[in-house]
């Protein structure tokens, strides 16, 4: 909402600077986005002037040489290009020195020869309209212009410069969409005195109370048009606006059409209310009628497009047919024209759900449906009325015909809320004095009686939607000064609980503290991703992870899915910096992955993934060629994280489209498989334009975490009796898993047994092909003794039968 | 001269020998010398059986005094020359100190914006707030209708709000708002929550991407005032932006609180006071000295209704709601200027923070 100043000075004056009465309104709760100036500076070089002689430029048929009388007995020489410059006129004069709307700053200039000093302007130079035929002729454009003196100031006589406010309006005040409201506010929130709204004189007044006649109107749909409104004007004569209009509507950003037409958006921008004109001689049979579409009626609406229609949707009809679409559009048939002497006026009020739905279907937004859709009150349809019948009266020749139609009349009676003192400090948690509410609130038009604990509160139609509730008053009184005052407290904690993190919480914090301190950097990245992406990740058709999240309405291709794994984001960043020259990567993210759920709402969980690629540490002076990362590398990262956290797992051999398939593995916790580890397949590894290899894991978190959260660890008695230490070396076939050998020793030699890992893997010649030597260390552990080679002698035999039985293992040397 | 007088003149011999070794090998050698199977002194030891007895005792006792005394006396020195030996051997095998250390992989950095949620969840822990979190993909009903937005209110609108699958009712979450009533479903009051979170809208500029995070409080109880959630946010602004700081609130509308603020801390680049130390305009809060951190209110009656049946009257409780972003009070802490490079992930940028 754009709100010229010198337009508000008609209804309230502070005494503060334009910068002070923006930081007045923010603090009562009326966002100034921004201070606009419009219109040109450096006024003293802005005069009236006369055109003493026009002649032919000697070189440029177009262009007049022009001599200026400026006032002093000054003489300008003025080169202008109008075609209708003419001795005699009284003209508008830009001097050197003066400032231009767009910030030039107008100097001597040499025109084909001739030095011009100055410009004779025309009205959108200076930002009071949008002619550029011709320049001002200011004895035809302003009363007694003829008389004007020569060098008199012209913003004596034009509105030549305001600064404006640009207001963020808040979607519960749509009657701050008036400029008049905003003069309210301002009356509240500053105490300069506020006049008399512009509609306190109808000059209809009269005619209110029955219909013109020759006019019929019908509401078919009073649940969605609560107030129809129309009055009808004779004689009217098209033509331009005077310019301190045409200078408001412009300085609030409209555009000047005509004088109907502007006319109308004047009221509107003052009431806040839209206004409608139909070319009453366009209105088939005279009759209007209020309905709904019927499914697949068209219009063409104003902006010269066809639309079609549903039925939820409400039209205005003439003898022929729908003439416009209600709230949002007026039609082209009956738009107001040259030649239109006719003229309905209409003001109507519409339910603004509905509205709000029609814009949307049709992707057709007006001034007047995103005020409609917010809710207007069925009484400024009448100030509307009144404020427009008044500029038809003085700027059209109009004379109004006798009568008001009006379909619905005015809204319910006016709600009274008590507003209790001390809920008033209840809320707030400070008292505010009943004197200083029963000031404010009528300052904002609410009318306030005393009541035993308070005020009872009468609501103006304007704040109808908005203030239903005792709540909403206190924010009222709040926001007008209180809050200045407010003090600091911190409310008791009675919930029973110590706040914090859940255990959960605190275990993924673990992880991720982990994984940094391992030298993984943390990446955030995007939760849309590219349907291609499924692709990259050759996931055949039928992969679960196909069953992604699609948006409706997205930004772009690009961002038009939701990731289904912490991959595309992850290969998306490793990709971009190993581009910007970054070798060695050793990132992780830790956030939601999604996929279609069973409900209306999507499947998402937590994850956690990491990826490590080029070399696993950082090469030095002692060691220039570092081993390169891969599986081993990754799953050495996964293993730290999840002992950490003391999640115990394994990998067993699993295919998944992306990883390499001998490179690959399921991870499993218990049974339950909670994630991938692997190298990437070279071709995914490729689409993201690197050609070695690329480890990564990923991980539920929202699987592995809630068990490990319940778990305490209780004390076990280690130290009392050391352990017992043994290595075996045992020789199997090659494809018999690691993990299958240490399965097999840990069942047999338990319980004595505490701990079996692998600490040497031997392959050669000497073995034979297809042979691996594993070495393991064993930990036998009692709990009442010191153990000796004989005491865990049975159990090294049991582990050594069991290895021969169950894996075909040798003991080795 | 007397066999005294000769164990005398041994043991000075010995003594300044022994005081004038510089190695411990030369040590060795003067032992050999004055203590060894053939050395005089032991042998004189050995002929005390041949003096006359009344010179026996004084002859051993001064023999063995003076074995005793070099034995002790070389002891030392040895200790010593070792010692001073080991310094010259270690002092020779030096290092250059100066090189780079054993490659131990540098620690990585948690990302800023987690490094920030976490700061904020560990103030609010502090005030006795207990974090939860919720659905991204959200219904409509939560996001929205529970939260009191009129059914025509403009954030529902597909320019404002991502859509899913098709389907009116289901969204991304535009705001973590809706776990306030999904979580008043569970809890009945007194309630004190933070929700951290990803959320989403449809805006892609320098200054609005598509994805970032919020954090939402929520305190309801029967007595829970505006005034509490300025001592609340007071506490946040001076426990993120430092002791120094002040609060104040600002009406606004928002549709799930009333009355509804917003607030703003002052700025800790000028101190508030919207200049700079050489008087230029301060770059932070545009001269305004006051820096907007979050939008906030009492939690509208109307949503307390929609959570009626589950202990929350709406006569009976109050409390008060706020939602700040997370990537906003990183900006400001950190004087990042741009909120694309959070998602833009350059490793440059990460390694400076967290």
């Amino acid at each position: 909402m754009r709100v010229p100043l010198r337009w508000l000075h008609d209804y309230t004056r502070p005494a503060l600077s334009t910068r002070e009465l923006a930081t007045r309104l923010a603090m009562t709760g009326t966002e100034v986005e921004r201070i606009h100036r419009h219109g040109v500076a450096a006024l003293e070089h802005f005069v009236v002037g006369r055109v003493l002689t026009a002649e032919r430029h000697p070189d440029a048929d177009r262009l007049s040489v022009c001599s200026v009388a400026v006032g002093e007995g000054d003489t300008a020489t003025i080169v202008c290009g109008a075609p209708n410059v003419a001795a005699g006129q009284t003209v508008a004069v830009a001097r050197p020195g003066a400032v231009m709307p767009d910030g030039t700053v107008l100097g001597r200039a040499k025109l084909r020869g001739v030095a011009s000093e100055g410009m004779i302007l025309a009205e959108d130079e200076v930002g009071i309209g949008t002619a550029h035929d011709g320049i001002m002729v200011l004895d035809d454009l302003l009363p007694g212009g003829d008389g004007l003196v020569p060098g008199t100031p012209l913003s004596d006589v034009l509105p030549l410069e305001t600064d404006v406010l640009e207001l963020e309006i808040t979607p519960n005040r749509p009657d701050c969409l008036g400029l008049y409201g905003v003069a309210r506010e301002v009356h509240a929130a500053t105490g300069a005195a506020l006049a008399a709204p512009p509609w306190a004189d109808d000059p209809g007044a009269a005619g209110l109370g029955h219909a013109p006649p020759g006019v019929e109107v019908g509401v078919e749909s009073r649940d969605i048009c609560p107030r129809f409104t129309a009055r009808v004007f004779e004689d009217v004569a098209i033509g331009d606006s005077p310019p301190w209009l045409k200078a408001r509507l412009m300085a609030a950003g409209q555009r000047p059409i005509n004088n109907v037409v502007d006319i109308t958006n004047y009221a509107m921008l003052l009431t806040g209310h839209p206004l409608h004109a139909f070319d009453l001689d366009r209105v088939a049979g005279g009759r209007l009628h209020v309905r709904r579409a019927r499914a697949g009626e068209t219009l063409t609406t104003l902006d010269d497009v066809v639309r079609e229609l549903d039925p939820d949707m409400v039209v205005i009809e003439d003898g022929d047919g729908p003439t416009s679409l209600a709230g949002v559009m007026g039609g082209e048939r009956s738009e107001v024209a040259p030649d239109t002497t006719r003229v309905l006026l209409e003001v109507a009020v519409w339910d603004g759900p509905n509205i709000n739905r029609t814009s949307t279907r049709l992707n057709l937004r007006s001034e007047a449906s995103s005020r409609f859709e917010k809710g207007l009150s069925p009484e400024s349809c009448i100030e509307a009325q009144a404020v427009a019948t008044r500029l038809m009266l003085e700027l059209t020749g109009a004379r109004l015909a006798d009568g008001t139609v009006d379909a619905g009349g005015p809204g319910p009676a006016p709600a009274v809320i008590r507003l209790r003192d001390a809920r008033v400090e209840g809320l707030l948690g400070m008292a505010v004095p009943r004197e200083r509410s029963r000031a404010t609130l009528p300052a904002l038009g609410f009318g306030v009686a005393d009541a035993a604990d308070g005020l009872d509160v009468t609501v103006p139609h304007f704040r109808r939607n908005d203030v239903t509730r005792e709540a909403d008053l206190v924010e009222e009184v709040a926001r007008l000064g209180a809050l200045e005052d407010l003090p600091a407290t911190i409310q008791a904690n009675r919930t029973g609980r110590a706040g914090g993190l859940t255990a959960a919480q605190r275990l993924r914090r673990r992880a991720e503290d982990v994984l940094v301190g391992l030298g993984l950097h943390e990446v955030v990245g995007w939760s849309f991703t590219e349907p291609g992406v499924l692709d990259r990740l050759l996931l055949p058709a039928g992969d679960p992870m196909r069953d992604v999240v699609v948006l409706s309405n997205p930004l772009s291709e690009a961002q038009s899915i939701l990731r289904p794994t912490l991959l595309a984001s992850l290969l998306d960043v490793a990709a971009r910096n190993r581009a910007r020259g970054a070798g060695d990567l050793a990132l992780f993210e830790c956030g939601t992955v999604y996929r279609n759920g069973s409900g209306p709402l999507a499947d998402e969980h937590t994850a956690l993934a990491a990826l490590v690629a080029g070399a696993a540490l950082p090469a030095s002076w002692r060691a220039p060629e570092p081993p390169r990362a891969d599986f081993f590398a990754a799953k050495g990262v996964l293993d730290a994280v999840l002992r950490a956290l003391r999640c115990a797992w394994r990998a067993e051999p699993a295919q998944r489209p992306f990883l390499h398939p001998g490179r690959a593995a399921s991870v499993l916790v218990g049974e339950d498989p909670v994630g991938f580890l692997g190298e990437l397949h070279p071709r995914v590894a490729a689409a993201w334009d690197f050609d070695e290899p690329v480890a990564v894991f990923a991980v539920d978190l929202d699987r592995v975490l809630p068990p490990l959260a319940e778990g305490v660890q209780t004390y076990r008695d280690l130290t009392s009796f050391p352990s017992l230490r043994q290595d075996i070396a045992v020789v199997v076939a090659d494809d018999v898993p690691a993990q299958r050998v240490v399965d097999v020793v840990r069942a047999a030699g338990a319980p004595v047994l505490a701990g079996a890992e692998v600490f040497d893997v031997y392959r050669g010649a000497q073995l034979g092909a297809g042979r691996v030597s594993l070495a393991l260390h064993l930990e036998f552990r009692a709990a009442d003794r010191t153990l000796t080679d004989e005491d865990v002698a049975p159990a090294r035999a049991r582990v050594v039968a069991a290895l021969r039985d169950q894996v075909g293992g040798e003991l080795r040397g | 001269m007397s066999t005294l007088d000769r164990i005398d003149a041994l043991r000075s011999e010995a003594e300044s020998a022994i005081a004038a070794a510089t190695t411990t090998a030369s040590l060795e050698e003067l032992r050999v010398r004055f203590l060894g199977r053939k050395a005089e002194l032991p042998n004189l030891l050995r002929t005390v059986a041949e003096l006359p007895p009344q010179e026996r005792g004084r002859v051993g006792k001064a023999a063995n005094q003076a074995r005793q005394g070099l034995e002790r006396l070389i002891t030392e020195r040895g200790a010593e020359l070792e010692a001073a030996e080991l310094q010259e051997r270690l002092a020779a095998d030096r290092v250059d100190v100066t090189l780079p250390g054993a490659p131990a992989r540098p620690v990585g950095r948690h990302h800023l914006l987690t490094q920030t949620r976490r700061e904020i969840e560990d103030v609010f822990a502090g005030l006795g707030f207990s974090v939860v979190e919720g659905p991204e993909v959200e219904l409509v009903y939560y996001n929205f209708d529970a939260l009191n937005h009129a059914p025509a209110h403009p954030a529902r609108s597909t320019s404002d709000t991502f859509y899913v699958g098709g389907m009116e009712d289901v969204v991304l979450r535009t705001h973590t708002s809706p776990m306030q009533v999904r979580t008043m479903e569970l809890r009945p009051p007194p309630i004190a929550i933070i929700v951290p979170g990803r959320v989403f809208r449809p805006d892609s500029d320098a200054t609005h991407t598509p994805q970032f995070h919020q954090v939402e409080g929520l305190a309801v109880d029967v007595d829970i005032t505006l005034a509490d959630l300025k001592g609340t946010l007071l506490a946040f602004a001076r426990a993120i932006f430092g002791e120094q700081r002040e609060v104040r609130l600002r009406p606004h509308f928002f549709p799930f609180t009333e009355p509804s603020v917003e607030v703003d801390v002052t700025c800790f680049q000028c101190a508030g006071t919207g200049a700079l130390a050489g008087g230029e305009r301060c770059n932070l809060c545009k001269g305004t000295g006051w820096l907007e951190i979050l939008g906030s209110g009492m939690v509208d009656p109307n949503v307390f209704g929609y959570v009626r049946e589950h202990g929350y009257d709406p006569e009976r409780v109050q409390g008060y709601a706020f939602g700040m972003g997370i990537e906003r009070i990183a900006m400001l802490k950190h004087n990042v200027p741009d909120l694309r490079l959070f998602y833009d992930n350059d490793l440059r940028f990460l390694e400076q923070f967290g």
